[in-house]
């Protein structure tokens, strides 16, 4: 996906049928013959290493970013978040697992044990590297710095923990760091203030996710 | 009587018609803002902040410069239903450009989101972190919004009425920059 269209596009294609229960085969075909660059990313995120969880899973930002020195010169950047963890490669049973939320409990029993870690890579992109399309992969040989540690010590549902009233907005940025001409940043920030604004609105009323703290407490020490 | 005591004051004009420009640009970004997802959502939302807070501080000093330079006398020929509905909507007007900046300004820090004025200039919160009245707030500056459409077409067409159709010298009041001595109002007056 490189726009909020092609985003729209893609919901629309995969939308299950009424009448099967499953998306049409033939409007995904459609819409991939439309949207080559999202073939062209298919391709590429096929070749990964599928991870046995989320802990041993990297996590790239797509959206790139500009980083301001105090002079006033910005260079492109993307940055990934890379596990400490040994990475296992998904398994056969694991893939067979039916349990919609598997991932989500073992990550909850992990923390529980002990602290998981990932290193905060930041890629400096050249002015050549596109800042407007998050389907394009930079360049391997481009400059990394390691940028310090993301730890995660402690797991809370979204009931009673911090993140369910912040609005995670691509455009709200600290100093130093400025967007792209990146159209998702724009079209992200936009839908999330609706949402923001349409939670934030029925918080009295309903709680914000099916993972309540019992389903944290639960598997402490299984 | 003389062009100054049936005009409004050069600072009054002045106020107005600068403030005019800002609200009606202001009505257009904000209606643009909230359905654009493109880059130019971004651009709409870093002009509509301060935009917002240079009607507010605008407002403040009109509503002083009102004090000290009280606008003139309605026209005689003007009936009392039309006397209450043009204060009426005057007072509309005023407590819009007071209470939508500030219902902006609270709303961002109930959410609470950086009320950034330009680059690293920011204002401090108004009201604490309660995403409740984040939303409750955010409801009510979109309500606002299209009362004050509504209001300033309605002022928009009582404008047009008074030039146009009525001819009492109403619209020339605020409109007219003309340095001419003698009656603006008689010069307006229409067809004898």
């Amino acid at each position: 996906m490189n726009s909020a269209q092609s985003f729209y596009d893609q919901l629309l294609a995969s939308k299950p049928s009424p009448a099967t229960g499953k998306p049409d085969p033939k409007a995904m075909q459609a819409f991939l013959a439309h949207h080559p660059e999202t073939v062209r990313a298919m391709a590429i995120i096929k070749t990964r290493v599928v991870s046995s969880g989320f802990a041993d899973s990297a996590f790239n930002s797509l959206d790139a970013f500009r980083f301001v020195n105090a002079a006033g010169k910005t260079v492109p950047v993307r940055w990934a978040t890379v596990p400490m963890q040994p990475v296992a490669v998904e398994t056969a049973a694991q893939s067979a697992d039916t349990d919609k939320n598997y991932l989500f409990d073992e990550l909850i029993t992990q923390i529980h044990q002990h602290p998981l870690q990932w290193r905060l890579m930041v890629t400096i992109g050249q002015p050549s590297d596109p800042t407007d399309d998050a389907t394009l992969p930079w360049p391997s040989d481009r400059q990394q710095i390691d940028a310090g540690m993301v730890t995660i010590d402690r797991v809370s549902s979204e009931d009673v923990g911090a993140c369910t009233d912040i609005n995670y907005d691509p455009l709200v940025l600290p100093s130093g760091i400025e967007p792209t001409n990146d159209p998702l940043l724009s079209a992200r920030s936009a839908a999330y203030s609706r949402s923001f604004t349409l939670r934030a609105g029925e918080k009295e009323r309903k709680a914000p996710s099916a993972v309540g703290t019992e389903a944290i407490l639960s598997r402490r020490g299984s | 009587m003389s062009t100054d005591q049936l005009r409004f004051a050069a600072t009054s004009r002045l106020l107005h018609w600068l403030m005019a420009v800002l609200v009606l640009a202001m009505l257009f970004i904000g209606v643009g803002m909230v359905t654009s997802e493109s880059r130019r959502y971004h651009l709409l939302l870093c002009v509509h902040k301060p935009l917002g807070i240079a009607i507010l501080v605008l407002v403040i000093i009109r509503f002083i410069n009102r004090q000290l330079n009280p606008p003139p006398p309605l026209p005689d020929t003007m009936p009392p239903w039309m006397r209450l509905a043009a204060k009426g909507s005057h007072v509309l007007l005023y407590g819009l450009m007071f209470i939508m900046p500030l219902v902006g300004w609270g709303m961002l820090s109930a959410a609470p989101y950086p009320v950034v004025l330009l680059g690293p200039v920011h204002l401090p919160p108004i009201l604490p972190q309660d995403p409740v009245l984040y939303a409750r707030l955010r409801q009510l500056h979109t309500i606002l919004a299209y009362l004050f459409f509504a209001t300033f077409l309605a002022h928009l067409g009582a404008a047009l009425l008074h030039g146009l159709i009525r001819r009492d010298g109403v619209f020339a009041s605020m409109a007219s920059w003309a340095r001419s001595t003698g009656s603006t109002r008689e010069t307006f007056s229409g067809p004898k």
